[in-house]
């Protein structure tokens, strides 16, 4: 299971933002800094949010943003964005976001394999936390396991 | 068995959901066949399932269905999966 890149220009810690647009769209532009999407994949990933709810809100405090593959999607990506001050997404129970992750796969096909290692991560309950108190790139790359300890 | 997982995308959230549904049934030792998908697709992709796993936003929009819609709330709590799954199936 490998985790999408995660290198260090797809990594914004105690970010300001306004509402949860402003958010996700901080997630896309990390991803497009990376080289992971193009600028529209920030829209797209909104859009999954309007047209289906927060339903990208899956765990007490964590946005998994994404779009489908497509146009927009590079490589497959992960950028990572910590919050100031935590921002609502309108989810039941999940509210406050205070780590916005940005997901880009370039095919449905291999998208399980990124995922998974992505769960194998947030399966330790305590990630969220740390990732929202990380002071450094490095240390976000540490808890997501995207660098050697 | 057949579970189907649903999101928006049919990646992504819905992918995760799978990889630890798969992980509590191996516990729980349930043979399950578990899908993502889209929930665009749901009508053909969750004709035959048993289960259908996904958040409170899709429960309307997945609609008439034969299957248990089970909604998670923390897709990354293994207990709650595993209780929510437990009580429909066991």
């Amino acid at each position: 299971m490998t985790l999408p890149p995660l290198p260090e220009s797809a990594i914004v810690l105690a970010a300001e933002a306004a509402d949860w647009r402003a958010a996700v769209t901080l997630a896309g532009e990390a991803l497009t800094r990376s080289g992971s999407a193009e600028p529209g994949y920030s829209r797209e990933m909104i859009r999954m949010i309007e047209q289906h709810g927060p339903y990208v809100v899956i765990a007490p405090g964590l946005a998994l943003a994404h779009a489908r593959p497509g146009p927009e999607v590079i490589a497959d990506g992960l950028s990572i964005v910590t919050l100031a001050s935590p921002v609502n997404f309108g989810h039941p129970h999940n509210d406050p976001v205070s780590v916005v992750l940005g997901l880009a796969i370039a095919s449905a096909d291999t998208h399980l394999a990124a995922v998974a290692a992505v769960a194998n991560v947030f399966n330790d309950s305590s990630a969220i936390a740390d990732l929202a108190a990380a002071v450094s790139a490095l240390e976000v790359q540490k808890i997501m396991g995207a660098v050697e300890l | 068995m057949k579970i189907v997982t649903i999101c928006g995308a049919g990646i992504g959230s819905s992918g995760i959901l799978k990889v630890n549904a798969e992980r509590v049934l191996a516990r729980l030792d349930i043979e399950a066949i578990v899908i993502a998908a889209d929930v665009a697709s749901v009508q053909d992709v969750a004709a035959d399932a048993q289960v259908i796993l996904t958040s409170a936003e899709f429960v309307e929009a997945i609609g008439a269905t034969f299957a248990d819609v089970i909604v998670i709330e923390n897709y990354f709590d293994t207990a709650e999966l595993s209780a929510k799954l437990e009580a429909a199936l066991g």
